[in-house]
């Protein structure tokens, strides 16, 4: 049996996957998908503590999590839908207007 | 479930009915709908500040929904301040909403919707409550933010803010994975006993055939769980390091939304990361006070400095409110009772002068936000002498000048400080403080020492907002002169609240 | 069992092979692909650890609805454009300095607390009637936050729709 610890060092991992995609990425819609490739870290986190420790509320948790991914999908990419139609572009090196 | 669950909740269930007759309105009358909005709103908010009142007095001893929420004095204390926040905001809108042709049914909606989020970040008890609560209230803030659809500012500070606010969700769910990893709970009270106990809560709940796997608390879960939990609350109540956010979103924003998301939005997050961390993991506080330290003080110098620099007055009250969470993170580096209690008067203090604050500019703003630059506001005290002085009092309460309501909220932050011997803490935010000084008095020399450059229209001031104005005027100089009643109710909040940790009955 | 070991590394391969192809690839909809390859190989490692349920809402709500609805935006918005620039940011710097120190990070919390965590050895029927028992807590104990979650719902509803139409 592979031992917990290495169901967490993947999510660990795939985490950081996520958190690199974020900060190194310019598009918009990539960045967005780089926070799911997070929080698909988490859920795999908990599902496999929520196995180990035998209890179901891990479980219960990554549910909710979907179903706010879900929600935040839907505005996040209506709000990219809006901020294309104001300027055209979506590399973040343009979301420039407010700048110190 | 039981009629006493029901009641605990009543006041979110009172704001979505309200927020969903908002939205229904629309479809059922076409005309003058735009007024009848911000009346069932106010309605709405009345309806839940009843039922908070109805429950006096808030010591329920049986959480409601098997632990997730816990209706006590400290979450009555938030959802009073936040209802106050969303009526003020309410009517401060009225006029922008007109002017710069919102949705109104949409607008009021999202509005109450995130008000009730913030209820339930107040009064959860448990870490799924709290998630739930708190992207309620960020998804209609991200919509709020971005308000102005056509306004490409506007639309851009709305993505800056779900990108980065989705990020730190990120981080903050994988805290409270770990945390659970380490404890086997998701419930504060929970994890509280396990950390105390070292040993984790693990039942027999799923499959009772089974042998629950009982064990020690691992700390460097734990230690790690802590570390991001802390980037998650931090980025809520923008913190240095993770306000990076704040300036773009807040000039972006309309500017009631900036007033609701400085006020009420900074509120219910330090309302989450007080419970979270004063009643769940108040037995490891030490590692996370020198977290608390180090960022309390980054956010003091940072925003203090920053906004020196600014000529945008949208900008540099964006500056300042990082600045004031630095200040608010002093009071909760002490970890006392008194230091929580400080918070609480803070929050309340802050809420109030700067939305009155925020109400000046929106107004004077005029249509498009055209006049928010620092030079616009040049001898205003002369054409717009009533404007002009309640700016001042405003600035004058933000700087923390005696006889007004900034003046005992830093007073009371700095003693909790001193009393839990923070001593340089202390001094280094006194300093701060002063500096601050010099960026809201330059505004008050431009309105009343600099002649006007040119002729800017300022509108007549709609009772609405007049309401708005001398309200929050005269709320500020009551907690400058007779603090003690808002005090007194906070402490015995925060009596209560750590109080209940010590017997371990929740 | 080593058959259960073996389906692990595979599923961690493809989680990982899709997770840095998808923030490699330069076209968005090639990212998007690599996203639901991810998402599959996370699915299966749930079907691995007895969560039948989740696999199944993994498939259908990631992969068949937020995956899709990242492709319709591909599609609406233009990015032709953006596949021809520099596809990273010129902060690498500050940015590698981020990553490295979480990777440093969660590796070195993970190394302190790996006594504490091993998988008993008794692997057999854990959580039986998985989606059964979900079922029953959903309802029972965590009845409100399920509740609530219905006007999370209603908030995205009635943002996107203020966000997107054209006239409102």
């Amino acid at each position: 049996m592979v031992p917990l610890s290495y169901y967490l060092i993947l999510a660990a991992i795939l985490f950081v996957i996520g958190v690199a995609g974020f900060l190194f990425k310019r598009n918009i819609v990539t960045i967005f998908m780089s926070v799911e490739l997070m929080l698909n870290a988490v859920n795999l986190t908990f599902v496999s503590l929520s196995y180990s420790l035998r209890q179901l509320d891990g479980q219960i948790f990554v549910f909710f999590v979907m179903v706010v991914a879900a929600a935040e999908a839907t505005i996040g990419l209506a709000i990219i839908i809006t901020v294309f139609r104001n300027r055209e572009s979506l590399n973040v090196d343009r979301i420039d207007l407010m700048k110190l | 479930m039981q009629t006493s669950d029901l009641i605990r909740i009543l006041p979110e269930i009172i704001l979505a009915v309200a927020g969903i007759v908002v939205m229904l309105l629309g479809a059922f009358q076409k005309q003058n709908a735009g007024r009848m909005h911000p009346a069932i709103a106010l309605l709405g908010l009345l309806g839940a500040a009843g039922a908070i009142a109805y429950q006096y007095p808030w010591r329920s001893l049986d959480p409601a929904f098997g632990g997730m929420l816990e209706l006590d004095a400290f979450s009555a204390f938030f959802h009073i301040l936040f209802f106050l926040v969303a009526a003020l905001v309410v009517l401060s809108s009225s006029e922008y909403v007109a002017q710069e042709r919102l949705a109104s049914g949409e607008y009021h909606a999202l509005l109450l919707f995130a008000t009730m989020g913030m209820g339930l970040m107040a009064s959860s008890n448990d870490l799924i409550m709290i998630f739930i609560g708190l992207e309620i209230s960020s998804l209609a803030s991200y919509i709020l933010v971005g308000f102005r659809r056509g306004v490409a500012t506007s639309s851009e500070s709305s993505l800056k803010y779900f990108l980065l606010g989705s990020f730190a969700t990120a981080f903050l769910l994988y805290g409270i994975a770990l945390m659970f990893g380490a404890t086997g709970a998701t419930n504060l009270t929970e994890i509280h006993l396990a950390l105390q106990a070292e040993q984790n809560t693990v039942t027999a709940m799923a499959s009772p055939q089974l042998t629950p796997l009982v064990g020690p608390v691992p700390t460097a879960l734990v230690g790690l769980s802590i570390a991001l939990l802390f980037v998650g609350f931090a980025f809520k109540v923008s913190a240095v390091p993770f306000q990076i956010w704040t300036p773009d979103v807040y000039q972006g924003a309309p500017t009631p939304v900036t007033a609701f998301l400085s006020t009420g939005s900074k509120a219910a997050a330090f309302a989450v990361f007080l419970r979270v961390f004063m009643v769940a993991l108040e037995g490891s506080a030490q590692d996370w006070v020198w977290l608390l330290w180090v960022s309390g003080l980054l956010s003091m110098v940072l925003g203090n400095l920053a906004a020196l620099l600014q000529t945008n007055i949208k900008r540099m009250l964006a500056y300042s409110s990082i600045a004031h969470a630095g200040y608010i993170l002093v009071a909760f580096t002490a970890h006392s009772e008194e230091g929580v209690a400080a918070v609480m008067f803070y929050l309340a203090a802050y809420a109030l002068m700067n939305i009155g604050a925020f109400a000046v500019v929106s107004h004077f703003g005029n249509r498009g936000e055209r006049y928010v630059e620092m030079e616009h506001y040049a001898g205003l005290g002369y054409r717009a002498p009533l404007l002009a002085a309640s700016m001042t009092v405003f600035l004058l309460s933000l700087i923390g000048i005696p006889l007004t309501g900034g003046f005992f909220g830093k007073f009371y932050i700095f003693r909790a400080a001193l009393h839990a011997d923070l001593v340089w803490l202390t001094v280094l935010g006194v300093l701060n403080s002063a500096i601050a000084a010099y960026y809201y008095l330059r505004v008050i020399v431009f309105m009343y020492m600099h002649p006007a450059a040119e002729q800017i229209p300022v509108e007549r001031v709609r009772p609405a907002m007049g309401f708005v104005l001398i309200f929050s005027m005269a709320a500020t100089f009551l907690l400058g002169i007779f603090p003690q009643a808002v005090l007194d109710f906070a402490s015995q909040a925060a009596a209560l609240l750590l109080e209940n940790l010590g017997n371990g009955v929740l | 069992m080593v058959l259960h070991d073996f389906f692990f590394y595979i599923l961690a391969a493809i989680i990982l092979g899709g997770g840095i192809l998808t923030i490699t690839r330069r076209n968005a909809v090639h990212s998007a692909i690599f996203l639901v390859m991810t998402l599959i190989g996370v699915a299966g490692l749930f079907l691995h650890l007895q969560a039948e349920f989740l696999a199944a809402v993994q498939v259908f709500l990631y992969v068949g609805g937020i995956t899709v609805l990242f492709l319709f935006v591909i599609m609406l918005v233009n990015l032709d454009e953006a596949a021809k620039q520099r596809q990273f940011n010129r902060q690498w710097g500050l940015a590698l300095g981020c990553v490295l120190l979480l990777v440093a990070e969660v590796g070195y919390f993970l190394y302190q607390g790996r006594d504490s965590f091993s998988f008993a050895e008794s692997s057999g029927v854990l959580l039986q009637n998985n989606t059964q028992a979900i079922a029953m807590s959903l309802y029972g104990d965590y009845l409100l936050p399920f509740e609530i979650a219905s006007l999370l719902l209603l908030v995205a509803i009635i943002g996107a729709v203020v966000m997107a139409k054209k006239q409102i």
